[in-house]
């Protein structure tokens, strides 16, 4: 499967991208407004709880009610506050992308350095990561969570565990192409210690693409948790979340649409925001896909 | 050829032992006993006892594979717990409308995407390109239960065009079975063409950059000949790798879309199963699944051969 997934970078190469100027990522306007997306996400994640009011209290007296300047976003089933609800759940999506993108990078970084490093064992490993992704991974996710049982680090190991084989994929073959490099030859002859050698001259050089990877995890990672809790296998439904928002309302889609409408905006605005932001840096820190796209 | 076929088709060995493994290992990562697990809460010591008995649960691990390895070469995946029926039996009713769903999903994203990244690339920063860029963009970011419900809120709910919900078998009529298909795979195919028109724009912009491609057009060939004859043929190795790395995603995606839609397909027993805690049943989806997924990364490997007479393993 060696030949199928090595072209996947020219899969990520296709974005719109401008010619490089040497501006600074900066000032791209496309960069600055997800960033400022992001941040405003950020601020609702940390002040929401403290600052929407009551989210939890069932008062089947007001349930269903449509949007309007009491309720912004409506009411569900149960009469609890939609917008309420939105802005708590924006806190939970983040902390599982952060957690899993950052998990994904340590576990597949030690993998793939440790893989295209020292070439031991590498048949093996490389081959347990090709069998991980011939799982396809909402699946694998979905039976983890089910057989491990619900809670939050479950939903976030499951999602993890299925995007580690990529990263450890591209690690790999960044240590691979370094490995070769004069600087790495040259630090071996004055002698530094191979855990040197990882750690401060390979793994700096490799930030570049491991990082960009990294948002696109934590953008995939979003939307798998969303789809867990949709599925009703993912985070517990005494925790807010834009995926068991959305699931509460199916039943009552056809009156109550706004119960999915929000949740699933600011779902993909988030996405968006993110997926966006990985391009424009794709763009900036790895030149080596930059130059893919055949703008040369 | 052959030998590169050959080749290919032994790497496949390992691959599925790992998916075996992980499969048959996925039961034990359960913390305390797998047979209490697959029996339930309400479970009396009976029970326990004797679903432990017929998942070999009482035997050692290593023999417990051997069975399990043995049965699944007959593919005989068990029983499930819930209904004591066949799990291939529960699985091949499911089948149809998982694969027609995954088949009309395929067609529609090529058929709208490869076009569209053609476009793109020839016109690469022009109005087609940007829209067609920022349409991907925005497939990859829109989850597919969104996507979904927007879809039956407007075509269903509002405007009455489509069924809201629901399956018709291929036996109704191949028409009505198309019709009840129409809205789950456009939603579905939108992250699928995202991909698809992204590779084929950035395989297009490669290809056309190259000097046989330059010579073409000095030798007076035409635009059209020169995009589709000369450059579409050789971005179909990138295209056809897309097709099958995406495929994994195009799984992921059918049993969301499959709930939204409320298509009774491999999805919704995904999900019953999972619900049911059926262990037996979700082993066999994962298997049928993963198997499903190597043979199509298989025969596109394979294809490579076809599209680029260069490939030698």
């Amino acid at each position: 499967m060696t030949a199928a997934y090595d072209v996947a970078g020219v899969a990520e190469a296709g974005a719109p991208q401008k010619t490089k100027s040497g501006r600074s990522l900066w000032s791209s306007p496309v960069v600055v407004a997800c960033l400022a997306i992001l941040a405003i996400f950020l601020v609702i994640a940390i002040l929401a709880p403290h600052v929407v009011g009551d989210y939890m209290t069932i008062n089947t007296r007001q349930r269903l009610r449509p949007p309007g300047a009491e309720f912004w976003f409506g009411t569900d089933h149960l009469g609890r506050d939609i917008f309420a609800r939105v802005m708590v759940g924006t806190r939970n999506s983040l902390i599982v992308g952060a957690t899993i993108a950052a998990a994904t990078t340590a576990f597949g970084v030690l993998i793939g350095l440790y893989a295209g490093y020292f070439r031991l064992g590498d048949r093996i490993i490389m081959r347990v990561m090709d069998g991980l992704m011939a799982i396809p991974g909402v699946l694998l996710a979905v039976a983890l969570v089910s057989i491990l049982g619900g809670g939050l680090a479950t939903v976030v190991a499951a999602i993890a565990i299925p995007e580690i084989p990529r990263m450890a994929r591209l690690a790999r073959s960044v240590t691979l192409s370094l490995k070769e490099q004069a600087f790495v030859d040259a630090t071996v002859s004055i002698g530094a210690s191979t855990s040197k050698i990882l750690f401060r001259h390979i793994l700096p050089n490799a930030v570049g693409p491991l990082t960009v990877q990294a948002t696109y995890v934590c953008a995939s990672a979003i939307i798998t948790e969303s789809i867990l809790s949709f599925l009703g296998v993912g985070t517990p439904p005494e925790i807010p979340s834009w995926g068991n928002i959305i699931a509460l309302g199916r039943q009552y889609f056809q009156i109550a649409p706004w119960i999915i409408f929000f949740p699933g905006l600011c779902l993909s605005i988030l996405i968006l925001a993110i997926n966006l932001l990985g391009d424009s840096l794709r763009d900036e820190l790895d030149p080596r896909l930059a130059r893919s796209s055949g703008l040369r | 050829m052959l030998k590169y076929a050959g080749l290919r088709l032994l790497s496949v060995l390992p691959v599925a032992a790992c998916v075996v493994t992980v499969v048959f290992l996925l039961l034990h990562l359960a913390p305390g006993d797998p047979a209490a697990l697959v029996a339930g809460d309400q479970a009396t010591p009976e029970r326990i006892a004797s679903i432990r008995a017929r998942l070999h649960l009482d035997q050692p691990l290593y023999v417990q594979f051997g069975i399990w390895l043995g049965n699944l070469v007959t593919f005989d995946l068990g029983r499930s717990v819930f209904s004591d029926q066949p799990v291939a039996r529960l699985i091949g009713l499911r089948l149809e409308p998982t694969l027609m769903l995954a088949l009309t999903t395929t067609v529609l994203s090529v058929l709208f995407a490869v076009p569209l990244g053609v476009l793109a690339a020839w016109k690469a920063r022009g109005v087609v390109d940007r829209l067609a860029m920022g349409l991907s963009v925005l497939g990859f970011s829109v989850p597919v239960f969104v996507i979904g419900y927007g879809l039956i809120y407007l075509f269903s709910i509002t405007l009455g065009w489509f069924p809201v919900q629901g399956y018709k078998p291929l036996a109704s009529g191949v028409w009505p079975c198309l019709n009840s298909l129409i809205l789950p795979s456009i939603a579905l195919a939108f992250v699928f063409a995202a991909l698809v028109a992204r590779v084929t724009r950035a395989a297009m912009l490669e290809i056309l950059a190259e000097d046989y491609v330059r010579t073409a057009r000095a030798k007076g060939v035409g635009s059209a000949r020169v995009l589709l004859l000369h450059a579409l043929k050789n971005a179909g190795v990138p295209i056809m790798t897309v097709i099958g790395i995406s495929f994994a995603a195009l799984v992921g995606g059918v049993v969301v879309t499959e709930s939204v839609f409320n298509i009774p397909g491999v999805g919704r027993l995904t999900i019953d199963a999972i619900l049911n805690r059926d262990y037996p049943v979700v082993q066999g989806i994962l298997l049928l699944f993963s198997a499903l997924l190597i043979a199509v990364n298989l025969v596109v490997d394979l294809s490579y051969a076809l599209f680029d007479p260069r490939v030698r393993y």
